[in-house]
């Protein structure tokens, strides 16, 4: 399953995008109860919402990001229809994108 | 909530906010961890500003994001933030700004450890509003810096944290 759920609603000319991800954003300065182990850091450092190719939004991250991220902006531009894409890029590499259409 | 034994000790370890804000740990396990040794990632984008996030200021951080750390005050931004936060761990908080050519939008928090909590890069056609959820180790000022035709503006709110009841 995919760790984005993304919605953009087209009002009036101006597309609000709302976005949740499901990430852990361990900022590496927990410990866990059971190990006694710190949780190595794991946040998502770069979100990228394009539109037709143009980026839209650009999102740098760092830990103090709250667990399971949302994210929520407006843009001009789109129509309804178009093409949503938001990627996202975390600290250990791992990645995952997601693609919609504006409503 | 289960974390509500941790205030005493936690105002003692000086605060380890990760620590606190999850509530999953005993407070001050963290002990020297904030330095930046641990944070080892695998892979490091080129453009992610690791100086800017890993500074302990509110003016380094800025400094290193945005080459200045020259600040305008600004009512042209508006935070919409809660006066109290009961949980440090999730703080929704919205930016908008009237300001036109807005290139950027940075989100800090005065008394995290590292202030930078995140930067929002926007479009052309972005207008100037973000909305997202960030942690607060303690009840501080949250200060929203938007960039604008090169000129830095800023704003704050300050957000009270309780963390399960045990005052702010």
């Amino acid at each position: 399953m995919s760790s984005i759920k993304m919605r953009a609603k087209l009002d009036g000319g101006v597309t609000t995008v709302k976005a949740l991800i499901s990430h852990p954003m361990d900022t590496g300065l927990v410990k866990d109860k059971k190990t006694d182990k710190l949780i190595p850091a794991h946040f998502i450092q770069e979100v990228t919402v394009t539109h037709k190719g143009t980026t839209v939004m650009t999102a740098e991250w760092g830990g103090a990001v709250s667990k399971n991220p949302y994210l929520s902006f407006r843009f001009k531009g789109g129509s309804a229809g178009d093409t949503l894409k938001l990627s996202w890029v975390d600290n250990q590499g791992k990645s995952d994108s997601s693609e919609g259409q504006i409503k | 909530m289960k974390n509500t034994a941790l205030s005493g000790e936690a105002n003692v370890m000086n605060m380890k906010r990760r620590t606190f804000l999850r509530g999953t740990v005993a407070a001050g396990a963290v002990g020297v961890a904030a330095g930046t040794g641990l944070l080892t990632p695998r892979m490091v984008l080129a453009a992610w500003p690791k100086a800017a996030f890993d500074a302990k200021t509110v003016d380094a951080a800025v400094s290193a994001l945005l080459g200045s750390s020259s600040l305008t005050g600004s009512d042209q931004i508006q935070i919409k933030a809660p006066d109290i936060a009961e949980n440090g761990a999730v703080v929704p908080v919205s930016v908008t700004t009237d300001i036109s050519g807005v290139e950027s939008i940075s989100l800090l928090v005065e008394k995290n450890a590292a202030p930078l909590t995140s930067n929002f890069k926007l479009g052309k056609g972005t207008e100037g509003y973000v909305s997202t959820r960030i942690k607060m180790g303690k009840t501080s000022s949250v200060i929203a810096v938007v960039k604008a035709d090169g000129k830095l503006y800023s704003h704050g709110k300050e957000v009270k944290v309780t963390i399960g009841g045990c005052g702010g």
